[in-house]
């Protein structure tokens, strides 16, 4: 698992350096990345914060198959997830996924799938904070579902 | 036998608990919902027929027919929204 890292917890992360490491391996001629951060809207209106909760154990299980699957599918030569849990106020990072292969249609169909495989697959959930104090459990998204299924056919 | 239940988001706050052992006769996943669901209120309501929710035995999705033997960690928890 050398060249394939997964990290769950709440410290943040540096993209930049994250690719960076990954740069090494002269085989690797394509890297791609997708950051993702919390958004001031989502189930409702004003969110201001986002809290994730996860299973610990089973999250790093469960990413590590994700993360066999890809490797199934497509010839990389390395990978990084890093998934954050806890309080992350807006604007703030939440997950990143880099992905580096010989060339760029396997890094950037990775990447996509190992993102749709994880918002389906992997114990994370969120619940979003309003700017009124309130509080509520984000509804799972058929959205992700359909996006996850449509790996299933290919 | 004893089960070690965990539930997560949304249910942990329903349920009031982030999990508990239970000392149960559950031979299956179904069979264990059905005894929680017995307990009615919030249970019945969360766990009953037409309710979607996730189930992992030992830190492994698992189906209706899996089957459960002492000291089985089974989490409940509602469909994942991490990313």
């Amino acid at each position: 698992m050398s060249n394939f890292t997964i990290r769950v917890g709440h410290a943040e992360f540096e993209p930049g350096a994250e690719i960076a490491a990954l740069s090494g391996n002269p085989a690797a001629g394509a890297i791609a990345s997708f950051v993702g951060l919390v958004r001031n809207y989502g189930d409702a209106a004003h969110v201001t914060a986002l809290e994730l909760e996860h299973y610990p154990g089973m999250t790093e299980a469960e990413l590590a198959r994700i993360v066999d699957e890809a490797r199934q599918r497509w010839p990389l030569t390395a990978a990084t997830i890093i998934h954050r849990v806890g309080y992350l106020p807006l604007g703030e990072q939440i997950v990143l996924v880099v992905v580096a292969a010989g060339h760029r249609r396997d890094a950037f169909a990775a990447c996509e799938f190992l993102m749709d495989y994880l918002k389906t697959r992997a114990p994370f959930w969120k619940k979003e904070h309003y700017q009124d104090g309130s509080s509520r459990w984000v509804d799972a998204k058929d959205s992700d579902d359909d996006a996850a299924a449509r790996w299933m056919a290919q | 036998m004893t089960l070690n239940l965990i539930y997560f988001a949304r249910l942990k706050d329903t349920f009031g608990r982030g999990g508990e052992t239970l000392d149960s006769g559950a031979a299956s996943v179904a069979e264990l919902l059905a005894e929680l669901a017995a307990r009615g209120g919030v249970w019945a309501d969360e766990l009953g027929s037409g309710r979607v929710f996730r189930v992992a035995v030992n830190q492994t999705m698992a189906g209706p027919d899996t089957a459960l033997a002492a000291g089985d960690e089974v989490a409940i928890f509602p469909p994942v929204t991490g990313g």
